[in-house]
């Protein structure tokens, strides 16, 4: 027995998967999303929400966070701003040392030449932005463009969206492969239960892109880059912006495979302070890293001296979907006519998501593009044959 | 703040001082074992034993105790644990890690500036973390007055404090009749106790009950000092609301038809300032979760520890004994304790006769289980302005709006409404969210995504920061 039919099967629930089917149906075409776990319950749930120019050096992806940005603001104002818990709260980088300060300073020039806006800040003006900083930081940088959203209800918020414009969503349904015509054309796609044929599938499957690419027959190198974060009491709003230290640039950008980790600080309306930021390639190792803990501890104490005093009320942990290259693989694969990628966000998946989504969806209808895709062009692995 | 870190290796370190933990310390201290026992209380006995920390009230609450000489001489056995340094009560474990080869249990241990860290390093793990009370909400159960049947009990135990004037007792299980008793003992004017359960629920399972007959005379020892007090016993009896302006007031009861629902008409209201309500136990599975221990779904509906005859975990080296393997009660618990602290010292029993008295308590846990499940019908009962997670008051209505938005299970209804992202982490509305939306979408309730938490106790950032290798953190 076969589901009915449509133009497009989006595979995973996520931020992504959300946008992807929420332009798509927007655009007009017909969308099943397949996820075989719940909404935005993978690396959209274990994320802090950020929407981030700030970390970004000029170049593709920064374009794509700044369109990225601007439609989030539209879904913002479409939808209202509390179907996503939008928060428009700016980005405070702090340079824990002299040497950091002056390359924070010559990174926020050349951002600025990609259009990002980044106002200095002197050391005795730092408190300004944020009271509760420690005395006698050498100075830093205030990110107005820098928005954080509450990820799993995006995702679900942006989904429901796409129900209303007639996609549907099922869940708890897991994905085995793909049917394909006597051209190799995809014609449906095969989970345990059932097939649901379908002209087209977008991999939105984030951290689990690979494996779904795989299945469906054309893997993209996606693989899993652990974080830690910890969550504190709540406390009334003592950390008003996202503030995080200057050597956080390095780490996102860092191919190196050992534990890397710079204060990420931040509240939440809930009242809890979120603590990351860690990085390491240990696969989907899940246990707990009491090290990365008291590191993450220790660097956030260094930035906010008071939370010491806090309390950690729990932690958890994700699997950042990375490519080699540190950019997502957004478009067709040729391999297979039918298949698109949409995963390897890194840390990024929420802020990209919206020009993500909108991006696949000109591709999917043919309509021009209105943003070049060429960087994240998932054949750029790929050796291809003539 | 501060941290102190022993090189010292324990054979064994226990955690949790309750009757299996106690039971496990002294077995493998006795067998010659180097042990460690780590409590968060200044005395041991845990929940079911619990001992005032002030020595002058341990006489007067002494009358409260069941089996108080076998309490008393599993301490004595671990007389010698604490003479040779291994005793480490006031220390609360909030995880435990592995290092080289060894387990290390980090527990904290001080309050308030004084708060520090200490690392408990052994061998082999034994896990006996016992449980609390499951809870499920009703209208007006956030009132001030509507206790824990647990809490009511340990404020009684640990601090010689009856919590109400006019105490009404209720929910399920064998555990009401202790606590109402020792209020009216204690001279709390017990209102009535209100037993969900048919009195002929335990006439199916005659032959585990047949086998425990002594705890059938614990029970009939309540009874009759209850009789005494004469306080009302009442089965198949219920509290479906409590009232009052500021705190508690009245409560309304009523009888239970065998559907879970209430009779019609059989609404009466009572005047109380406590209740005590208690639903059963849920084990607290943080430890073993932490590292990775295998679990299964009881016949109660908890999520408990996999443990072989020897009560050892799926992970090599960590034995789990008492409540986290199936809710069973004090007696069942000091008889896996003694398995597991002869298996961690490298001795395993070969008595077959306290093998066979696993079983026979098991059978009997399995009877009580049976006879005294959850009614269902409180689920019809909740109103859309009941508040469903207190942390974070979420309300009925406020779960309900998650739905639309594709909540589906009680992990994906916590991220899309809140409840159990608070204080207490779902420790007291994971078991009630878990059910209402099972009930709202059928898919069947998942244990394992609301036992696990990462940090078992909350500690100071200064604390988990403090033991950091400042050479390890590069920060340039």
């Amino acid at each position: 027995m076969a589901e009915p039919g449509s133009d497009v099967v989006v595979v995973g629930a996520g931020i992504i998967g959300a946008a992807c089917a929420f332009f798509g149906a927007r655009a007009g075409l017909s969308i099943t999303v397949l996820d075989r776990g719940s909404v935005g319950g993978g690396t959209t749930s274990r994320c802090e929400g950020n929407i981030l120019v700030s970390d970004k050096g000029p170049g593709p992806e920064l374009d794509l966070a700044l369109a990225s940005r601007s439609l989030w603001l539209d879904l913002a104002a479409e939808h209202g701003a509390e179907r996503y818990e939008l928060e428009e709260k700016g980005g405070l980088v702090v340079a824990t040392s002299e040497a950091g300060l002056s390359s924070l300073r010559s990174f926020a020039a050349g951002q600025g030449t990609g259009g990002v806006i980044a106002e200095p800040v002197a050391s005795e003006r730092l408190r300004d932005h944020e009271p509760n900083l420690a005395a006698g930081l050498p100075g830093g940088a205030f990110y107005p463009q820098d928005m954080q959203v509450q990820p799993v209800l995006a995702a679900a918020s942006l989904l429901a969206a796409a129900r209303d414009l007639g996609a549907r969503v099922v869940t708890g349904e897991e994905v085995t492969g793909a049917l394909r015509g006597a051209d190799g054309r995809i014609t449906a796609v095969r989970t345990a239960r059932t097939t649901y044929p379908t002209a087209a599938v977008v991999n939105a499957a984030g951290t689990w892109g690979a494996v779904v690419g795989e299945r469906l027959g054309g893997t993209v190198p996606v693989l899993p880059r652990r974080g830690f974060i910890l969550v504190t009491e709540p406390l009334p709003r003592v950390v008003r912006h996202k503030v995080y230290s200057a050597d956080y640039v390095d780490n996102v950008a860092s191919g190196d495979a050992g534990l890397e980790t710079s204060a990420v600080v931040e509240g939440t309306r809930g009242g809890t302070v979120l603590i990351g930021a860690s990085r390491e390639r240990v696969g989907f190792d899940e246990t707990l890293s009491v090290e990365v803990l008291r590191r993450l501890a220790a660097q956030a104490v260094r930035l906010f001296p008071f939370l010491a005093q806090v309390r950690l009320m729990r932690s958890y942990r994700g699997f950042r979907p990375y490519c080699p290259d540190h950019l997502p693989v957004i478009g067709s694969d040729r391999r297979v006519p039918g298949l698109l990628h949409a995963c390897g966000h890194e840390g990024a998946g929420i802020g990209l998501a919206p020009a993500t989504g909108r991006l696949v969806a000109d591709l999917l209808t043919g309509a021009p593009p209105q943003l070049d895709p060429a960087a994240f062009d998932p054949m750029r692995f790929v050796l291809e044959d003539a | 703040m501060g941290t102190s870190r022993s090189d010292r290796v324990h054979d064994v370190v226990v955690v949790g001082a309750g009757p299996a933990g106690l039971a496990a310390a002294g077995r493998a201290a006795a067998l010659g074992a180097d042990v460690a026992l780590v409590d968060g209380a200044a005395v041991p006995g845990g929940q079911y034993w619990r001992q005032p920390a002030d020595d002058a009230l341990a006489g007067s609450v002494a009358s409260l105790h069941h089996g108080l000489a076998r309490y008393r001489r599993l301490v004595e056995r671990v007389r010698g644990i604490e003479a040779a340094g291994g005793w480490f009560p006031r220390h609360q474990v909030w995880t435990v890690t592995r290092e080289e080869g060894t387990f290390v249990v980090l527990a904290i241990t001080g309050t308030g500036a004084e708060e520090r860290e200490v690392g408990i390093r052994g061998r082999r793990l034994v896990l006996a973390p016992g449980a609390y009370d499951r809870q499920v909400p009703f209208p007006g159960w956030d009132l001030p007055g509507v206790m824990t049947a647990g809490g009511v009990q340990a404020l009684l135990k640990g601090h010689a404090v009856t919590a109400g004037r006019r105490v009404v007792v209720a929910g399920t299980g064998p555990f009401l009749l202790p606590v109402a008793a020792g209020l009216a003992e204690s001279g709390a004017t017990v209102a009535g106790v209100h037993e969900a359960a048919s009195p002929l629920a335990w006439g199916r399972h005659i032959g585990a009950v047949v086998r425990n007959v002594a705890k059938l005379g614990e029970g009939a020892g309540y009874v009759r000092t209850l009789a005494r007090h004469r306080v009302p016993v009442r089965t198949r009896s219920v509290v479906v609301a409590a009232h009052g302006e500021q705190v508690l007031e009245r409560l309304t009861v009523a009888r239970l038809a065998a559907d879970g629902s209430v009779l019609p008409g059989s609404r009466t209201t009572v005047a109380a300032d406590v209740l005590a309500v208690g639903w059963g136990f849920t084990p607290q599975l943080e430890l073993p979760m932490a590292l990775g221990c295998a679990t299964r779904v009881d016949v109660d509906g908890s999520l408990v520890c996999t443990v072989d005859d020897q009560q050892r975990s799926s992970v090599e080296g960590v034995f789990v004994a008492g409540e986290a393997c199936g809710i069973g009660g004090a007696d069942l618990a000091v008889v896996e304790g003694e398995i597991a602290g002869a298996a961690a010292a490298g001795t395993p029993l070969t008595d077959r006769r306290l093998l066979r008295r696993r079983l026979a308590l098991r059978r009997f846990a399995a009877a009580m289980h049976a006879a005294h499940p959850v009614p269902t019908g409180w689920i019809d009962r909740l109103t859309e302005d009941t508040v469903v997670c207190r942390c974070e008051e979420v309300t009925v209505g406020r779960l309900r709006s998650a739905l639309p938005l594709g909540a589906d299970d009680a992990r994906s209804a916590k991220l899309l409404a809140r409840p159990g992202m608070g204080w207490c982490q779902g420790r007291v509305c994971g078991y009630a969210v878990s059910c209402v939306m099972s009930a709202w979408t059928g898919v069947p309730p998942s244990p394992v995504s609301i036992a696990a938490r990462s940090v078992a106790s909350p500690l100071r950032l200064g604390t988990v920061a403090a033991t950091e290798d400042p050479s390890s953190a590069a920060e340039s």
